[in-house]
């Protein structure tokens, strides 16, 4: 009896803990989302709060008013995620199936070659040099795609293991029998055979890129190749980014000033709203990459 | 023999060549790079190309190391990196230990994901909010935490003495649910027959944590903090650059290796310090995850990364 309580006890304590940092981790959010509809004389008065004295969406109506740059910011955004996310899947499983073969005659001096690229960088000035003077990145698409997030040696890596322990030889071996080319098994056997994997990988993969600003930061100096990321870092140090000239006109002629202070709190929602909307559906594969690379890199 | 190897040679083709763009990736992205690393013991003068610059030995080592920033960012670097693995590691372990117990409750799905969201937005939205709160003039701790209690706000952007706190804090924030995953995962691998014998044998809970709980997740633990002890030469870019909005006040206490390189590079056009710098990290950050591996393998061949 008295152990069932000592366990009551504890599994409270558990819920109180938890449900206290659950919390802490949702706040800060809360604080934001509420901000982003304040009245910008509530927030001059007493600040971001989560108890403004007045509501407002000036903020969400101004930024309507400048729509099409966050529009085009958004589709860079989505552009870069389904382009990167896709290449960068193929290439690595495409890379990962011949190392996951017994009989390939090459499969460790592949794994050492991919291996040893996480163990060992030549550093930002090398790649900065080479990616802008010998192949000319400099504001375009391929730069915010192809330097650093395209393929991962930590995720070949993973797939490969996946293929190995989840692709039973006799079912390529059968195959081959059978007279399938190697591209054929790829496609129609490893491929299917390792959804789970893929996705994973490619929840990964898609959430860097939706959420990368660093090639941006060295690559781009045009505006209009800016992803959701780069255009909040701007609209951040200059908020007169967005057509200041409409603010009276969009928002009526008493509104004198720009909700400067409102104007940044929404802009970081519509930086997480994606991401919030398409949590339930990966977090579980964000669970399980966590736990499948920690088995073995 | 011969035809034997051909055969061998023709049988792995096909394989191979699925396997080349990967590699051509790897070749462009990663090795090219390593080979120029020699840009950082020559003086840069683009005029002439990086090949035709002039070899200048170890100059940009020995400048880089007779400025007070080479100090500054390595003991930022390492001393970060100390605090984040001793109290992620700590939190991380508790976290996984209370989640446990909840494991069969409904809400612990909501709980999961309140856990890892932190993790999932990026370091312009993170700048975002701690902008919402550490802002001189609009932000919630000087507007509603501070001025209630007469206590005058604090130009926070501007102190660098408060910073090492607040970005052990945002780091903890942000990883310490997401880092759970993994001690959930291995608590859960527990054999629970244990439990049960110290139940009967009158264990209370707190002694079935410390006596199996904790004893049984040692080597996960152990594996886990040699494995980021590898990487302590290394620093969130972000977290160091973009947090902390890049305020120049704030350099002596947010500077690490990485914001150097990059500040050097992108900002002062120093590319000599900038490379000196990087290739520092490199070889320091290599040596580390050699000797760590060696390590790993000692107390687990199983867990040694190569």
């Amino acid at each position: 009896m008295l152990e069932a309580k000592d366990e009551k006890v504890f599994r409270i304590l558990s819920a109180v803990v938890m449900g206290l940092l659950t919390l802490a981790a949702f706040l800060p959010f809360l604080l934001i989302i509420i901000a982003s509809i304040s009245s910008e004389t509530s927030l001059v008065r007493n600040g971001y709060s989560y108890f403004p004295s007045e509501f407002s969406l000036d903020a969400y109506i101004y930024m309507k008013s400048s729509a099409s740059t966050f529009i085009r910011a958004y589709g860079v955004s989505f552009f870069i995620t389904i382009v990167g996310t896709g290449v960068g899947l193929l290439i690595t499983s495409m890379l990962a199936y011949p190392m996951s073969r017994a009989d390939f005659k090459y499969r460790n001096v592949l794994a050492f070659f991919v291996f040893f690229t996480l163990l060992f960088s030549g550093g930002v000035v090398p790649s900065y040099i080479m990616w802008t003077q010998y192949f000319d990145v400099k504001n375009t698409m391929a730069a915010l795609i192809i330097p650093n997030l395209l393929v991962n040696g930590f995720n070949v890596l993973l797939v490969r293991n996946y293929f190995k322990a989840n692709v039973p030889t006799e079912v390529i071996e059968s195959a081959q029998i059978d007279g399938a080319s190697e591209l054929r098994i790829y496609f129609r056997i490893m491929l299917p055979l390792s959804v789970p994997v893929l996705v994973t990988v490619g929840v990964f993969m898609g959430l860097a890129y939706w959420n990368d600003w660093i090639n941006a930061l060295y690559y781009i100096t045009k505006p209009q190749y800016y992803g959701i990321q780069n255009l909040l870092i701007r609209l951040m140090n200059n908020i007169q980014f967005l057509n200041s000239g409409q603010a009276s006109s969009v928002l009526g002629a008493q509104a004198v000033e720009l909700p400067t202070i409102a104007i940044r709190m929404a802009m970081a929602v519509v930086g997480i709203l994606p991401i919030l909307i398409v949590l339930p559906f990966t977090q579980k594969y964000l669970a399980r990459g966590v736990v499948m690379g920690a088995v073995k890199g | 023999m011969k035809t034997l190897r051909r055969g061998t040679f023709s049988k792995n083709l096909p394989l191979f060549l699925l396997a080349i763009p990967g590699l051509l990736y790897f070749v462009v992205n990663s090795y090219i790079p390593m080979i120029g690393i020699f840009i950082a013991f020559k003086d840069i003068n683009f005029a002439k190309g990086i090949f035709a610059s002039d070899w200048i030995g170890l100059d940009n080592f020995s400048f880089l190391f007779q400025t007070k920033d080479a100090w500054i960012m390595t003991r930022n670097t390492i001393l970060y990196n100390v605090a984040f693995i001793v109290l992620g590691t700590i939190c991380s372990i508790f976290i996984a230990i209370f989640m446990y117990e909840l494991v069969k409750k409904i809400y612990s799905k909501f709980l999961m994901t309140g856990l890892i969201l932190p993790n999932l937005i990026s370091m312009v939205v993170l700048s975002l909010l701690v902008f919402a709160f550490l802002n001189a003039e609009n932000g919630f701790i000087n507007n509603s935490l501070l001025a209630p209690l007469g206590i005058e706000g604090i130009n926070w952007y501007a102190e660098p003495k408060y910073w090492p706190f607040i970005l052990v804090f945002i780091h903890l924030w942000k990883t310490a649910g997401y880092g759970s995953i993994i001690y959930f995962a291995a608590i859960a691998g527990i054999d629970k027959s244990i439990y049960e014998a110290a139940k009967i044998d009158g264990a209370s809970k707190i002694k079935q944590i410390s006596m199996i709980t904790i004893p049984l997740l040692k080597p996960t633990i152990i594996i886990l903090v040699l494995l980021s002890v590898g990487r302590i030469f290394n620093s969130d870019f972000g977290l160091f650059y973009q947090v902390p909005l890049n305020a120049g006040a704030l350099y002596s206490t947010t500077q690490t290796i990485d914001t150097y390189v990059y500040r050097a590079l992108m900002q002062l056009n120093d590319v000599g310090m900038s490379a000196a710098a990087g290739l520092y990290q490199s070889v320091v950050g290599f040596v580390l995850v050699v000797t760590v591996n060696a390590i790993v393998r000692k107390i687990n061949a199983d867990n040694a990364l190569f």
